[in-house]
Parts: structure tokens; sequence; C-alpha cells
């Protein structure tokens, strides 16, 4: 089933009721999910994300714009009637009931020629709950199970009566460490063998970039890219989506452009053609440090981090917005730490430009 | 050490002594009191030790009305009032608008004195030679005829005082359910909602279990009170209560006490602990099918 | 398409199963508003009607066109009104009062102090909580009478002191204050007394304002005790009063006068409430029972 929004506004009034106006929470979203995709929204506590989960979800009524279920216009219908199923942040499990009881909670509401006795119902949910290999914490309490067997259960629980679109709001923020990276393999799994068409709310990007078909970045309600997780880290469209995406952060640098050369400080550190006389930041990965001892940028050396299999190397520059500057070279290099400063030449396709002004990306020829 | 001790014992000092001389002593002498039999509060003497004192208070035809009025006092009040509280704090908590007004509204009879709107209540429902009063026109605007809520017939009385009591009690139990209301995530409506599952079935698995610690806490207080009953009769019927035939449990304690027919101590001790035996009793089964039925 | 039609009729059911539960549940909410408020509205509107015009009404009128005072000057000075309303204040605010001077040192003293017995006391303490206060007035009513304390402030103010609930609640309150406030104020050679006055009180003031307000209404409302400890007028607390009122009158049947005094005895605790609602409804959450 894929899921297409048009021109999706949610409109919240002012929660200060002394200023005027209203908070735009999401604002005119296009965009189509494809049928069997796990989607990704991205983006800053804030940014409307959780909103547009809601929208989809029918919890809430979307302002103005169109949501489209396959061909069918479900703008208006109430959830129960969208065949979605949704896993809650903090899971929503009902305390007083087992894991087989939450479990077949949703299939005891169907009614009419949907209905089912008993043994089928138990049989769904142990079908279910092989999936999510919970099959055997079936008799416990919600309260008896870890974080990540919460987790499973509610996952079980939306993915029972089968739904058409499922939904996942923040899945692994309640999670510790070692159990998000595994959960969210197993979210993939899962979605892999049900192919179900799976929109999931995160503000990790990491969790993002790793496990989903497509990501939308989003901030203060606007959409700002729509792609491949490859494709936008490769390629972002703004200062914003560079600097949200990518562990550890981009570095950006104030600079211009001075007759095809780009400049950071006095020195000039690259070749960019097709780019206007202008000032500009300039992003720069942390992959795309080459220590090069006659390279053009010079920074003061603040300390290295050996990681094993490559090295971090910490410095600082005039130029530079953030307090250090955090690049990820081969452990192949030696570095030595008894100087001062470190020189690095730099892979261009790593080097990302951006209007001083609009914030947008400059692509050169 | 020892010097420490002894200042903290210094900061509880005021407490014991006000506990000891005011609940405790008088805790054990309510029980030797009930034990004395022929006691006379002017000399202060008694004949000896015995049950004779539970013995009269259990032939008492006063005692046996009082302990029937309060029963069906209990049996009324405390299941209706818990009920139209759960009725209506569901009601408030699924508003917005107008919501905090109306849990003002509904607190006032909360803080304000039993006795005076008793008065109120009294002028309401009574007949007299200038006027039916206003309940009754009600009653004859739907096709009834007047009845003196307040000197006439037993059953119209008692209408009044389980009236009058649910109107009392209303505001505690509106406003521990719509706090228990609250503290029930909106997560889980979400998700029954998405599940497509019907109000009622929301209300009777989701909403009745999680709040079921609080029910049963005002059933349970409930009881307690509506045992207790006593200020809202006066209000209503004025101090001789058994004169009126609405008299209830602790009025007759009262009764026996002090008053026109009062100073008996020993009977009035001997009535207070069967009253705390009630009470004791009653509220054990309560708990014990609470731990059946309230989860975690 | 077909499929589309059935949408559009599901939502419209839905919207109008809305509309239909939402109409229904301000009705519920209105009457019962209604039920609470009306006693209120009639006990002014009766209070305000002149005594003549209340008694010629056969079928009582909703509102007034000529509001009258005088059942208000009548009630303050047929009736010793003013007597009952200073005697209640006296009571209330000495008895709360004191109970605050006699549990803040008591919840200290089990929050804090480290002293042999003190869990077999609080223990005593807590078993305290559940004895009715039924079992205790009959020997309290013959001590204070034994005393001859009856009619003076003193028989009625001692008995009511103490509550186990407050200092149970306090103690929790003040138990919550981390050790190392505690530790910190010793290290500077704070005594005890002066850090539960310096220290804990004013970080506990919104439980011991909740506390305070709790007593207020008890002993504002309170009529079992002071009735049986006084048959004289001069010592007669609100709610006697108003019994006295009922019983004995104004020398005759005068229920626009007795309305008056009721609005004026009910007016300073519903004040009082709009002023501290938010405070009020919690502490009567947390603690309160009545009913």
């Amino acid at each position: 089933m894929k899921v297409v929004l048009q021109n999706l506004t949610k409109k919240f009034p002012n929660r200060n009721k002394k200023e005027a106006g209203e908070v735009i929470a999401v604002n005119d979203f296009t965009f189509e999910i494809p049928d069997g995709k796990l989607i990704g929204l991205l983006g800053p506590s804030g940014c409307g994300k959780s909103t547009t989960l809601n929208l989809i979800s029918g919890l809430q009524k979307p302002t103005s714009g169109k949501i489209f279920f396959g061909e069918d216009d479900v703008t208006g219908l109430p959830p129960e009637h969208r065949g979605i199923g949704l896993v809650f942040q903090n899971y929503a499990l009902y305390p007083h009931l087992t894991v087989r009881q939450n479990i077949i909670f949703p299939l005891q509401n169907l009614k009419g020629k949907n209905k089912l006795t008993k043994e089928q119902m138990d049989e769904k949910a142990l079908e279910i709950a092989k999936l999510v290999q919970i099959d055997g914490l079936m008799d416990r309490k919600p309260s008896e199970l870890s974080g990540g067997q919460q987790q499973r259960v509610a996952i079980a629980r939306a993915l029972v009566k089968m739904p058409r679109v499922l939904l996942l709001d923040e899945p692994l923020s309640n999670l510790d460490a070692r159990l998000r990276l595994q959960t969210r393999e197993e979210i993939r799994r899962i979605q892999r063998e049900t192919g179900i068409t799976t929109v999931f709310v995160t503000h990790d990007q990491e969790e993002a970039m790793s496990i989903s078909d497509m990501i939308v970045v989003m901030k203060d309600g606007i959409i700002q890219q729509i792609g491949a997780p490859q494709e936008v880290y490769d390629n972002p469209v703004n200062l914003f989506v560079a600097k949200f995406l990518g562990t550890p952060p981009i570095s950006v640098f104030e600079g211009c452009v001075r007759a095809g050369k780009l400049y950071i400080g006095d020195d000039c550190i690259m070749d960019v053609a097709g780019i206007d006389d202008q000032d500009v930041y300039i992003g720069i990965r942390p992959e795309g440090f080459i220590l090069d001892g006659d390279g053009p940028l010079c920074c003061d050396l603040k300390g290295v981090e050996v990681m094993g299999r490559d090295i971090t190397i910490v410095s600082t520059h005039d130029g530079c917005m953030s307090d250090e500057i955090r690049s990820i070279i081969s452990s192949d290099y030696k570095v030595s730490v008894n100087t001062d400063q470190v020189r690095f030449s730099l892979k261009p396709h790593k080097v990302h430009i951006f209007s001083k002004t609009t914030e947008m990306r400059l692509s050169g020829n | 050490m020892d010097n420490r001790n002894s200042k903290a014992w210094l900061y509880l000092l005021p407490a014991i002594l006000f506990l000891g001389v005011f609940m405790v002593y008088p805790l054990v002498d309510v029980f030797i009191y009930s034990f004395e039999e022929g006691y006379n509060s002017a000399s202060q003497t008694f004949f000896g030790y015995g049950i004779y004192n539970y013995s009269y208070v259990l032939h008492d035809p006063y005692f046996l009305q009082a302990v029937k009025n309060t029963l069906i006092l209990v049996a009324i009040t405390v299941p209706l009032s818990t009920g139209i509280a759960l009725l209506i704090s569901v009601g408030l908590s699924s508003i917005k608008k107008l919501r905090e007004l109306f849990q003002t509204v509904y607190f006032l009879p909360y803080v304000t004195n039993t006795l005076a709107v008793g008065l109120v209540f009294m002028i309401l429902f009574k007949k007299t030679a200038y006027s039916d009063g206003l309940v009754n026109l009600l009653l004859n605007l739907f096709g009834g005829s007047s009845v003196d809520f307040i000197d006439g017939p037993y059953w119209a009385k008692m209408f009044v005082l389980c009236f009058y009591t649910i109107w009392v009690v209303m505001p505690f139990k509106i406003l521990i359910l719509t706090s228990a209301l609250a503290s029930v995530k909106q997560d889980y409506y979400n998700a029954a909602k998405v599940d497509g599952t019907s109000r009622l079935r929301i209300f009777t698995r989701i909403t009745l279990p999680m709040i079921s610690p609080s029910l049963f806490y005002l059933v349970i207080t409930g009881f307690i009170g509506a045992f207790k009953a006593y200020s809202d009769a006066v209000a209503l019927f004025g101090v001789n209560l058994n004169a009126a035939g609405m008299n209830t449990i602790v009025g007759y304690v009262y009764d026996m006490l002090y008053g026109d027919s009062g100073g008996f101590p020993s009977y009035a001790s001997a009535a207070a602990i069967i009253l705390f035996a009630i009470v004791l009793t009653i509220t054990c089964i309560n708990l014990l099918i609470s731990k059946k039925h309230v989860h975690y | 398409m077909t499929n589309q039609k059935d949408f559009e009729k599901i939502e419209r059911a839905a919207a109008r199963r809305k509309t239909v539960i939402n109409a229904v549940i301000y009705i519920l909410l209105g009457f019962w508003a209604l039920m609470v408020l009306f006693p209120f509205y009639w006990m002014v509107l009766t209070s305000v009607k002149s005594y003549a015009s209340y008694n010629s009404e056969y079928i009582p009128k909703f509102f007034t066109l000529s509001p009258t005072m005088q059942n208000y000057v009548d009630a303050f000075t047929a009736v010793p009104l003013g007597q009952y309303f200073l005697n209640t204040l006296v009571f209330t605010v000495a008895t709360t009062a004191i109970m605050l001077i006699v549990i803040i040192p008591a919840a200290f003293a089990f929050a804090r102090l480290q002293f042999r017995g003190k869990n077999v006391l609080f223990t005593l303490f807590l078993s305290l909580m559940m004895i009715p206060n039924e079992l205790v007035v009959i020997t309290n009513f013959v001590t204070i009478t034994n005393l001859d304390l009856r009619n003076s402030f003193t028989g009625l103010i001692l008995p009511s002191i103490t509550s186990v609930f407050y200092i149970y609640l306090l103690k929790e309150n003040f138990a919550q204050i981390p050790d190392e406030l505690y530790y910190a104020a010793k290290v500077d050679g704070t005594s005890d007394f002066k850090y539960m006055l310096k220290v804990m009180i004013p970080i506990c003031r919104p439980t011991i304002i909740t506390v305070t307000i709790l007593k207020v209404i008890e002993c504002w409302n309170s009529y079992v005790w002071p009735r049986l400890i006084t048959d004289n007028e001069a010592y007669y607390l609100v709610s006697n009063g108003i019994q006295e009122i009922r019983e004995n009158g104004f020398g005759r049947e005068n229920i626009p006068a007795m309305m008056a005094a009721v609005v004026v005895i009910s007016v300073p605790l519903i004040v009082l409430f709009l002023i501290f609602r938010k405070k009020i409804m919690e502490g009567v959450a947390r603690g309160g029972t009545k009913g």
C-alpha cells in the first residue's frame, strides 16, 4: 500500500494565548511513500514529525491537504477504519493484561464477518509472536518484561491485524544503546518479512540512515530533503541537512569564493568552478580530510583519538564555526602528536559549499 | 547518643501528649466504659462489669432503628454516589471546553458547611402551611402529589437524606476519579482507537482496570463515611433525630452521651464499639474483594 | 469509486456519533452543575426576599424584583450571628496554629532525627489513623466535663488539635528533602531546630499550606464536638449557631433571615476556595476525606 501526502498542512492554535497566530506543525507536505518500503521521518524535536505520523494514523485531522492510502482518500477517515498499526514511543502496552491478551486485544474488536473464534485469535497471536520472537513470554505481564521485549510486544500488537501501513513513533528511544542496535535490525527484518509499508519517526539520524529505504528530513514543519539515505548524505541540499546527518558531524567553516577559488581565511583550499564570488559556508565531512604535510588547510592540533580501525584527529581552526574539527583518517597513517599544527588536503566530493545568505548548497559544474 | 535520643523525644512530646490524652487514653477508656454496668454520671459510680450495656443497646428500638437507617443509607448512597461520580468524571475528562468551570462548580459542596446548606435543602423539600415547597411543585408539575419530605413518610425522609448525602460526598469522589482518569496515559486510548476498539470496550477493558485502585479506595472510604453519617441528618431533620425516626448509629451514640436523653456514657460506648466493629468488618471484606479485583 | 463513497459514509457517521455523544456529555454535566448550584442560588435568592413576600408566595418565585438587605440586618441583630462568627474565627485560628506547632516538630523528628524506638512509635502513630473519632469522643466528653472545661475555648480547642494523618503527610514530605542538605547544614554548625525552621519549613511550604487549609475547612465546619461541649450561646460556633437558629429561630419561622445567616456562614469558605482553588483541590485529592 503506497501512502501519498498531498499539500498536507496542520496548524495548532498558539499555546501561549497572549501571542496571536498559529503554530504550523506541518507545512504543505507533498510526498509519496512507495509500497512496501521503510521510511524514516527525521528531524530535531519539534519539527513536526510526530504530527505527521498522527496525521497519517488519523489520530489528528489535517488543517488542509489530503492523505491517500493507495487510491483511497482517507483524509477524514477515523483511525480505526484506516487499517494501520501504530507503535507508541512508550509502547502503551496495557499493564493489566498479559502479553497474549495485549496482542489479541485488536482482534477482539473485529465485528461481523471478520469476527474470529478464540482459537483463531490464539493462533494468529502465536504466529505473530513467533515473528517478533516473544512466543515464550505470552503469559507475562508487561511489567515483567525488559524494554526490548516490551517493544516487540508492541510491534506484535500493531502487526497482528495485518495493517496496511505500520507506523512507529520513536521506536528505539526508550532502549539502551546496545539494545537499540539490535532492535533496529529486528525492525528491518520484520518489515522485510511482512512487506508492510512502514513509516517511523526518529530524531536520531544514525538510526534513520541505517535502516530506511528512504528518509525525509524535516525542520520546523518544512520538508528539507527526501531521498535514499546515502544520496541525502552525499548531496545535502542545504546547510541544515548537511549538519544534521553524519557522526561525527560535518565541520563548517566560514569562507569565500573569489575568482573560482575557495578560501578559508587567506588559504586557498580548493578550486571551484562555476560559483560566483561571494561569502560562503564550507562544510567538510570528517572523512573528507587527507593528512598531507603540503595540504592547504592548516589547523592547530588538539589531540588524537585512536579508535582501532581509524584515527580521529581533533583540531581547531579560527575559521571553523564550532570549537573543534573532527577528522577521521585511516589508522595506516601515523600521526605525530608532538607537532602543534597539522595540515590537510581535502577530497572535493566531501566538501559542500553553501550560500551564506540562503544556506542553500551551491554547486559548481 | 542519649542526648540525641532525648532531643528527638522533645520534638515529639507535644504530639505524644495530645494523642495520649485525647486518643490513646479514650480508646482504652471507651472499652472500660462499655463494660461498666449501671454507671451513674452524676456520682461516677457503677455496680460492676458485664455485657449488660451491649445487651441494652442491642435491644433498644432506637438503636435498631438507627442501625436500619444507617444500613439503608449506606446501601443506597455508596453505590449511587460512586456510580454517578464515575459517570460525571468520565464526562469531564472527555471534554475540553468549560472543564475547569465544571470542576470548580462540582467542588463547591466540599467547602460548604453541611449544617448550613442542609437548611437550604430543608426549605426546598419542606411542606409548610404557606407553601408546598419547590420540590413538591416540581412533583405536581409531573403529575405527582405533594409529600412532606421533612416531617412526612419514612421513605420520603430517607430519600431526602440519601439525596443530600450524595450531594455532599460527590465533590470528593469526582475529584479523586478525575485525577485518576487524568493519570491514564492518552497513548492507551490512542492505541485502542487505532485498533478500532468501541467506546464501551475501551471503558470496561482499559479505563476501569486502570482506575480500579482509586475506585476501590472510594468505595472503602465511602462505606466508612456513610456509616458515620450524622450531621447531614441533623441538618435536615433537627437535633431530635429519634423523634423523627431518622437517627443514625453515630447520632445514637451522641444522643446517649448528651442532650435530652443523654447521660449514659456506658451505652454510648457500647454503641460506638458496635459501630466500630461493623465498619471494621465491612472494610476488611472490601479489602479482601479489592485484592482480588484491583490491578497492580 | 465505490470505495470512496463508503469512506464518506463512515466519516459522516463518525462525525455524527461524536456530536451526539458530546451533546449527551454536556447535558449530563450541565445537569449536575445545576444540581450543585441551585441550592446556592436558592439560598441567596431567599435571603434577599422580604419576610412578607416570601411567606405570601405559595408558588415560590425564581427571582425577586425588590431585593432587601433587611434579612442580613436581622441575622446579625436578632440572633448573635456576629458572636458565632467571632467564636468560630478564634476557634479555627487557635486550633490550626496550635496544630501546626505540635505536628511540625513531630513530623520533623520522624523524618529527620534518629532515636531509639522510632519505628515502633511511628507504626503506633499510623495505627491511630484508623481510630474513628466516634470512639474517643465519649471519653473526651467526660474528661472535659470533669475538668470543668465545658463552655470554654480550651475545652473546644484541645481535643481538636491533633491529627495523625497530617503528621504522616508532613513526614512524607519532609523525608523527600535530600540528606545532603541536612549534612551540609550540620557541617555549617546549624542546630536541628534552626534547620527545621530555616530549611525544612520553607521547602515544604506547599504541603504546610495544604494542611493548614484542610484544617481550616475542618474547623469551620465542625459540629459534633462543639455541640457536645457547649450549651452556652456565647461559645457557639457557626454550625451550632445555625442549628440553634433552626430550632429556636428568630422567634418565628423567618426563613429569609435564616437563609441570610446561611449565606453569611458559607461565604468565607467559598471565597477561600475560589482564591486557593488549585491548592485546595490538590490538597484534598492527596489527603482529604469526606464521604
